[in-house]
């Protein structure tokens, strides 16, 4: 009885194994679902046409121009090293310097980039931004900035709301990205 | 002489009998972590690297649009081009596009899609401030800039 089981040959499985790993890596792509997270203004109709004024001390001015070329409050700067910082320091002046901002709820970054700007540095210069708010955010919540981040994607827990919330006190992230400008392109 | 020849009679086969788990492992694998290829995308997507990356919350909620030179340049220029699921669309067709986008989800999440832009690291911001004004006046207000980590600390 023993003699003769019954059996499977499975000398191909392999190759079937590769057949399909080879079908799933060529139809299949990895997934990237990550990057800076916006929200834009509402429409520009619906917006009422009243002026509104902010003093020119609690508006913190980076522009770019078609060139790629960076102006920081009207100078001129060859790198960003040293932006993040500017921008923290700026945005918890809390009335300290007459000429930085009031307090960080009426502190807001205008970023003005032209026609012509590429994307790579509008992201770069997004990100600066950005990085300088979630590290405020951060410390402000007791986390690290990372940690902040993954708490701020996942709002439903109630201790990550918490904690969100406790980052973001009185600290709206005031970022403006005004129209780009007609120069380039 | 008889030295020599003992050793050639050593076995050296690679045993292979394990070779069909490695592979589906390897399988299951890049089944768990990829997935199926939706749209061939027709624009250059070198996607530039930020730092502060933020995770989307729910797949469902979230469309593309892919902004870049296009791949065949001698078909359709150099310019950079829109586009959403596989075809090219003008900045015009963008509020029409949402409104359909929209419509595939239930009524009470649609005010939460969240429009990724793929933007190639060398388009320019023109385009994309065209795209962000459409979008607004379509209200898909939340977007997300698809970026890489980049790897390297400041």
């Amino acid at each position: 009885m023993a003699r003769n089981t019954p059996e499977i040959p499975n000398a191909s499985m392999a190759d079937i194994a590769f057949l399909l790993l080879t079908f799933f890596l060529v139809t299949t792509t990895m997934p990237n679902d990550k990057g800076l997270s916006m929200q834009l203004p509402p429409p520009p109709e619906a917006q009422p046409p009243e002026d509104v004024k902010i003093q020119e001390r609690n508006l913190f001015k980076i522009q770019v121009n078609s060139s790629d070329a960076l102006l920081v409050e009207g100078e001129p700067m060859a790198d960003v090293d040293g932006l993040k910082d500017m921008i923290k320091k700026f945005i918890l002046n809390n009335g300290q310097d007459p000429n930085s901002s009031d307090s960080p709820e009426k502190a807001i970054v205008s970023f003005k980039t032209d026609r012509g700007t590429t994307h790579k540095r509008f992201v770069e210069i997004l990100d600066i931004i950005q990085a300088s708010y979630y590290d405020i955010y951060a410390e402000q919540a007791g986390v690290t900035n990372e940690e902040f981040r993954k708490i701020a994607s996942d709002l439903n827990n109630p201790d990550n709301k918490r904690i969100y919330d406790k980052g973001r006190e009185g600290i709206p992230m005031g970022i403006s990205i005004a129209e780009p400008t007609k120069i380039g392109n | 002489m008889s030295k020599f020849r003992k050793k050639t009679k050593v076995k050296q086969d690679i045993p292979t009998s394990s070779m069909p788990d490695v592979v589906f492992m390897l399988l299951f694998f890049f089944m768990v972590t990829t997935e199926l290829r939706k749209t061939a995308v027709d624009v250059m997507q070198r996607i530039p690297q930020a730092t502060q990356l933020r995770k989307l919350q729910r797949k469902s909620l979230v469309t593309n649009l892919y902004i870049g030179e296009p791949k065949k340049s001698e078909q359709f220029g150099t310019e950079p081009k829109i586009q959403a699921e596989d075809v090219f669309i003008e900045a015009n067709d963008i509020i029409l596009w949402v409104n359909r986008e929209k419509d595939k989800l239930p009524e009470n999440e649609r005010e939460q899609l969240t429009v990724a832009l793929k933007v190639d690291a060398e388009a320019k911001r023109g385009i994309i401030a065209d795209v962000e004004t459409q979008l607004r006046k379509a209200n898909a207000r939340k977007i997300l800039y698809s970026t890489l980590q980049k790897s390297d600390k400041r």
